[in-house]
């Protein structure tokens, strides 16, 4: 196979996750949509690295594995710490920061 | 046979991800991921990437998502309201989406990059094992692998932090 086809297929599913991004409202889904684009990333990575014979983008993709659980894990210590407090799991009824 | 398992594992990593995006339930969207993250396993595997395959089913489509299970069971998936905050969000965000798809084929389209359109050069079978990416985050990577383990460390303890039940709450 060649790797343009799986740059392609990474484009898609990059894109697929950046209008889930912009269309959900609950904040888990975000956060799988969010793991959708790192994983888009990784293909990205790994297919490149394919490409030139080189396996420290393998490498790379590891490290992006470990940044993406440490985002998960962040992620839903908020969403408990939200539902805690009684407050609304939905991001555009948490506007207490807005400017 | 490469090319049917690689339009398989296509299918079925977009599908995922179209049924996370497109699921009202949060818990049918962390399933349509598990089917996900399997496909892009075996998209990996097809790139001789052995090790990172193994990484994304037992890290991934196990530990993390198990973990997202029990959170959306904990917090209850409830629908999404249907009032839109934005005017024709719906409308709005996918095309948006085609643009950003445009955009980053262009960007592939133009990096002028002609091993693209090959397969990449013949690697020896111990391409991408286990032994190899150990060899390399061991010796080459070391600095980058402790600092991600201690990345970890600390993501652990903010989630206790975060989540994590305070005394005066409990009284």
């Amino acid at each position: 196979m060649n790797v343009e086809w799986f740059i392609v297929l990474s484009a898609l599913l990059f894109t697929t996750g950046a209008v889930g991004i912009l269309l959900r409202r609950s904040p888990m889904v975000i956060l799988l949509c969010l793991e959708l684009m790192l994983n888009a990333g990784n293909l990205a990575l790994v297919a490149f690295s394919r490409m030139v014979g080189n396996q420290e983008g393998q490498v790379f993709a590891i490290v992006v594995m470990v940044v993406a659980a440490c985002e998960v894990v962040v992620g839903l210590g908020l969403i408990v710490a939200l539902y805690r407090r009684k407050l609304p799991i939905d991001v555009d009824e948490l506007r207490g920061l807005r400017g | 046979m490469e090319a049917v398992l690689f339009f398989f594992a296509a299918i079925g990593a977009l599908a995922g991800a179209i049924g996370v995006v497109a699921m009202r339930n949060p818990f049918y969207s962390v399933l349509a991921l598990i089917v996900h993250l399997f496909s892009l396993a075996v998209l990996f595997l097809l790139l001789t990437a052995a090790f990172v395959a193994a990484a994304q089913v037992v890290v991934y489509a196990g530990a993390v998502m198990v973990l997202y299970i029990f959170v959306v069971a904990y917090v209850g998936g409830g629908g999404e309201s249907a009032w839109e905050p934005i005017p024709g969000q719906r409308l709005l965000a996918p095309l948006l989406g085609i643009a950003l798809f445009i955009e980053l084929s262009i960007a592939v389209l133009s990096s002028a990059l002609l091993a693209l359109g090959t397969h990449g050069p013949d690697v020896e079978p111990g391409f991408g094992d286990p032994a190899a990416i150990g060899k390399l985050l061991l010796e080459k990577f070391l600095i980058p692998f402790e600092a991600s383990s201690i990345l970890l460390l600390i993501a652990a303890i903010g989630a206790i932090v975060l989540a994590g039940r305070k005394r005066e709450e409990a009284a």
